[in-house]
C-alpha cells in the first residue's frame, strides 16, 4: 500500500472513537441533505405533474395581449384613445374550426374546442359560483385527463340527457348534490337553466374540483347566450415541457392569447425557485457544519501527532508528504461519512415514505419522495470536498512545524 | 583526505527575538569518512544545536554547511529533506519511533519514503538490520512492547536503513543501562567502521567519549577542543 495512505489509515484506525464521531457528523449531514432533496424535489415534481394534468397544456382564448389598434391611431398621430367601451360579451374565436384544423396540422399533440362561461350553481337553497366549460367529449379525451378523473358516471353521460352536466366532486359536496339530481345554473344576465347531473369528476386539485362544471358545447353556448361560440381552444402537447414554445407559436400564428401551463402557473414555478434556493442554503449549511467536525478531528490528530510529524520530517519526509497524510485522513472521514450518509439518507426516505400525510391541496396519502442518484452524488461530493478542505488547513499548519522545536521539547 | 562527508564553515546559529540567543557560534568542523567522533560539553553548551545543523534540521544564520561537498544553506526545505533522507541518519535520546507501527515497519519507513529499493529488497534489508541489531524475533512488536534498549536499537536500525553517509546520535544511550549502552555503542562503532561512513555522537559519559576516535568539546556554543585519540 502507498506509504502516505497507510500512515493516514493507521492514524484513523487507532482513533476509532474520534473517527466514528467525525464520520457520523458527515453522515448526518449527507443523510439529511439527501432526505431533504428527495422530499423537496419529490413534492415539486408531484405538484407540477398535477398542474400539468389538471389543465390543458395550452389554452388559446379569444383575448389578445395587445388591444387591437384603433383606426383613429392609424390615421391621426394619436397618443391615447379615450372613452372606448369594451364589448359586453366575449367575442369568441373567429372561424374556430378552421383555426383548429390549422393547428392540428402542426401541433405535436391534440386540439379541442371549448366554451367557457360563468354561472351560479344552485341546489336546495345552497349555491356557488362555477366555471362552466363546454366540451366536445370525443375531442376532450385527447386534450385532458377528464376520462380518468371521472368518479361517478361517464363522459358519455353528457349525451344522455338534455342539459347534462358533470360536476367537480368538491362543488357537488358544497351544494349537497348527487348524480341524478337537477342543478339550477343561473347566468349573469339573470337567465336560469335546469341541468341534470350525470357524473362527478375528481382532478385532485381542490380549486378545480370545487369550481368546474363540464357540459356539452351546445349547452355552454346556450348558457353564454351565443350559439356557435367557441372562446377557448384546448391543446395537449405530447411533451408537456414544450408547452411554452408551442403556445408561443400558436399565438404568433393566430394572434390569440395562448397561455401554456407554465405561464399560467408562473408564480408557483418561481416560488419553487425560491424554495430550491432556500433548500440549497440549508443543505449547504448542514454540510458545512459537518465539515467543522472533520476540521476538529484532523486538528486534534495533528496535535497528538506533533511528535510523529517531527519524526517523519527529521527522517526526511517532505512537507507536502506530511500534509498529504492528514488531508487523506480528512478524506477518509469524509468518504466514510458519505457512504454512511447514503445509507442514512435512504433509510430516512424509506421511513418518511411510511408516514401518512394529507394536505388539503392534493389527495395523495404519503409524502412525495423520489430516489434520485444525483442527490446522493451531489450531497456526497459536497461533503467530501468540504471535509478535505476542512482537513487541509490543520494539515498544512502541522506539516509546517519545525521538527527541532518538537524534538527539543520532547528531549 | 577524501571529500568530507559534512563540512561546517564559520557557522553560527543565533535565535532572533527580544534577547537574541546564540546557540552555536563560529563553528568550523569537518566530518571525514571512517570517523567515530564524540561531542562533549556541559549541559546547555550547544551540542544538540550543533547536531541539528549537521543534520540539516536547522539552518545556520551565517556560515555554511556542506553535505557531500554540496552547500546547503541556500537549499529549500524540500531539498534539505531529500538530502536528509538519503545521506543522514538520526538517533535521539528518546527513541522517536512511530507508536502505531511495528519495529519492522518503523525500519521500513525511510526506505519506503526514499523508494530506492524494490519493496522485496526493502523488506529483506529491514530484516537484515533487525537481525544484526539482535532484534530478529521482535520485528512484529510495536514500540510500547519493546524495552528501552530494544527501542533504541530499532531507532538505530531505522537511521541506518538508507545507508546514510553520516549517522548523528544525540545522547543515544542517555536512557539506557550499562549493558544496553555498551551494546548500542558497539553497534555505532561498527557502523563507523563501514565503508565511507562516519558517526557523530553527543554524550555526557566520559567512558563513551574515551572510546571515540576524536573528541570535540563545546563550551558556550563554541568549539574549544578537537582532539584525535592517541593511537593505541
Ligand atoms: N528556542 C530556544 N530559545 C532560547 N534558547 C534556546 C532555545 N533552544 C535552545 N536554547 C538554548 O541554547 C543553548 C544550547 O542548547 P542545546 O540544546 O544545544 O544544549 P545541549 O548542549 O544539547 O544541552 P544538553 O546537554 O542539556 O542537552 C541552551 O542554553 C538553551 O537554553
Ligand atoms: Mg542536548
Amino acid at each position: 500500500m502507498n506509504l502516505v495512505l497507510e500512515i493516514a489509515l493507521t492514524h484513523v484506525r487507532f482513533r476509532l472513537r474520534q473517527t466514528v464521531v467525525g464520520v457520523l457528523g458527515v453522515a448526518t449531514g449527507v443523510g439529511f441533505s439527501v432526505m431533504m432533496a428527495s422530499l423537496m424535489e419529490g413534492s415539486q415534481r408531484d405538484f407540477i405533474r398535477q398542474l400539468v394534468d389538471a389543465l390543458p397544456h395550452v389554452s388559446v382564448t379569444d383575448e389578445r395581449r395587445e388591444p387591437p389598434p384603433q383606426p383613429a391611431a392609424a390615421v391621426y398621430q394619436a397618443v391615447a384613445v379615450l372613452g372606448l367601451s369594451t364589448d359586453e360579451k366575449r367575442k369568441g374565436i373567429s372561424n374556430p374550426y378552421a383555426t383548429i384544423a390549422g393547428l392540428e396540422g402542426w401541433v405535436p399533440g391534440a386540439v379541442a374546442p371549448s366554451v367557457q362561461t360563468k354561472a351560479v350553481a344552485r341546489f336546495g337553497g345552497r349555491d356557488t359560483t362555477a366555471t362552466v366549460i363546454g366540451i366536445d367529449p370525443r375531442r376532450e379525451v385527447k386534450v385532458s385527463q377528464l376520462v380518468t378523473q371521472m368518479r361517478d358516471g361517464t363522459l358519455d353521460g353528457l349525451h344522455k340527457a338534455s342539459n347534462a352536466v358533470i360536476l367537480g366532486d368538491g362543488l357537488a359536496r358544497r351544494i349537497g348534490i348527487r348524480v341524478g339530481n337537477t342543478v339550477t345554473l343561473a347566468t349573469a344576465d339573470g337567465r336560469a337553466f335546469y341541468a341534470q347531473v350525470t357524473g362527478l369528476f375528481h382532478s385532485g386539485v381542490r380549486q378545480i374540483d370545487e369550481n368546474q362544471i363540464y357540459t356539452l358545447l351546445r349547452t355552454a353556448q346556450v348558457l353564454a347566450g351565443r350559439t356557435a361560440l367557441i372562446n377557448e381552444i384546448r391543446v395537449r402537447v405530447d411533451d408537456a415541457m414544450q408547452a411554452r414554445e408551442v403556445a408561443g407559436r400558436i399565438e404568433k400564428l393566430t394572434g390569440y392569447k395562448s397561455v401554456s401551463w407554465q405561464e399560467a402557473h408562473e408564480d408557483l414555478l418561481s416560488a419553487f425557485q425560491i424554495r430550491n434556493a432556500i433548500m440549497i442554503m440549508v443543505v449547504g449549511a448542514i454540510l458545512l457544519v459537518a465539515s467543522f467536525g472533520t476540521y476538529n478531528i484532523v486538528s486534534t490528530i495533528t496535535h497528538e501527532k506533533a511528535r510523529d510529524i517531527a519524526i517523519m520530517k527529521s527522517l526526511g519526509f517532505r512537507e507536502s508528504v506530511v500534509r498529504r497524510i492528514f488531508v487523506l485522513e480528512a478524506a477518509v472521514i469524509g468518504l466514510g461519512g458519505c457512504l454512511a450518509g447514503f445509507v442514512l439518507g435512504y433509510l430516512l426516505c424509506r421511513g418518511l415514505g411510511l408516514i401518512e400525510f394529507r394536505t388539503g391541496f392534493s389527495d395523495r396519502t404519503g409524502l412525495p419522495l423520489i430516489y434520485e442518484p444525483a442527490h446522493y452524488l451531489l450531497a456526497g461530493g459536497v461533503a467530501l470536498a468540504s471535509s478535505v478542505i476542512a482537513g487541509y488547513f490543520p494539515a498544512r499548519k502541522a506539516a509546517r512545524v519545525h521538527p527541532v522545536e518538537i524534538i527539543r521539547g520532547a528531549s | 583526505m577524501s571529500v568530507p562527508l559534512i563540512e561546517v564553515r564559520k557557522a553560527s546559529r543565533i535565535l532572533g527575538g527580544e534577547v537574541p540567543t546564540t546557540l552555536v557560534a563560529d563553528i568550523d568542523l569537518v566530518v571525514a569518512p571512517g570517523e567515530f567522533a564524540a561531542v562533549i560539553g556541559p549541559s546547555g553548551s550547544g551540542k544538540s544545536s550543533l547536531m541539528y545543523l549537521l543534520g540539516l534540521l536547522d539552518v545556520p544564520t551565517s556560515g555554511e554547511v556542506l553535505v557531500d561537498g554540496r552547500p546547503t544553506r541556500a537549499l529549500d526545505e524540500d531539498a534539505r529533506s531529500a538530502l536528509r533522507l538519503s545521506h543522514l541518519g538520526f538517533v535521539f535520546q528518546f527513541h522517536f519511533l512511530l507508536p502505531e507501527f511495528s519495529a519492522r515497519d518503523n525500519v521500513l519507513l525511510p526506505m519506503r519514503a526514499l523508494g530506492r529499493l524494490a519493496p522485496k529488497a526493502q523488506e529483506a534489508r529491514a530484516d537484515l538490520l533487525l537481525a544484526e541489531l539482535g532484534l530478529k524475533d521482535h520485528g512484529w512488536k510495536r514500540p510500547d512492547q519493546l524495552s528501552g534498549g530494544q527501542r533504541q536499537r530499532v531507532a538505530i536500525a531505522r537511521a541506518l536503513a538508507n545507508e546514510p553517509a553520516v549517522l548523528l546520535a544525540d545522547e543515544p544511550t542517555g536512557n539506557l543501562d550499562t549493558a544496553s549502552s555498551a551494546q548500542v555503542l558497539r553497534l555505532l562503532r561498527e557502523v563507523a567502521a563501514g565503508e565511507g561512513r562516519a558517526v557523530v555522537i553527543v554524550t555526557h559519559d566520559p567512558t563513551i567519549a574515551a572510546q571515540a576516535d576524536r573528541t570535540i568539546t563545546i563550551v558556550d556554543g563554541r568549539i574549544v577542543g578537537d582532539q584525535a585519540r592517541a593511537a593505541g
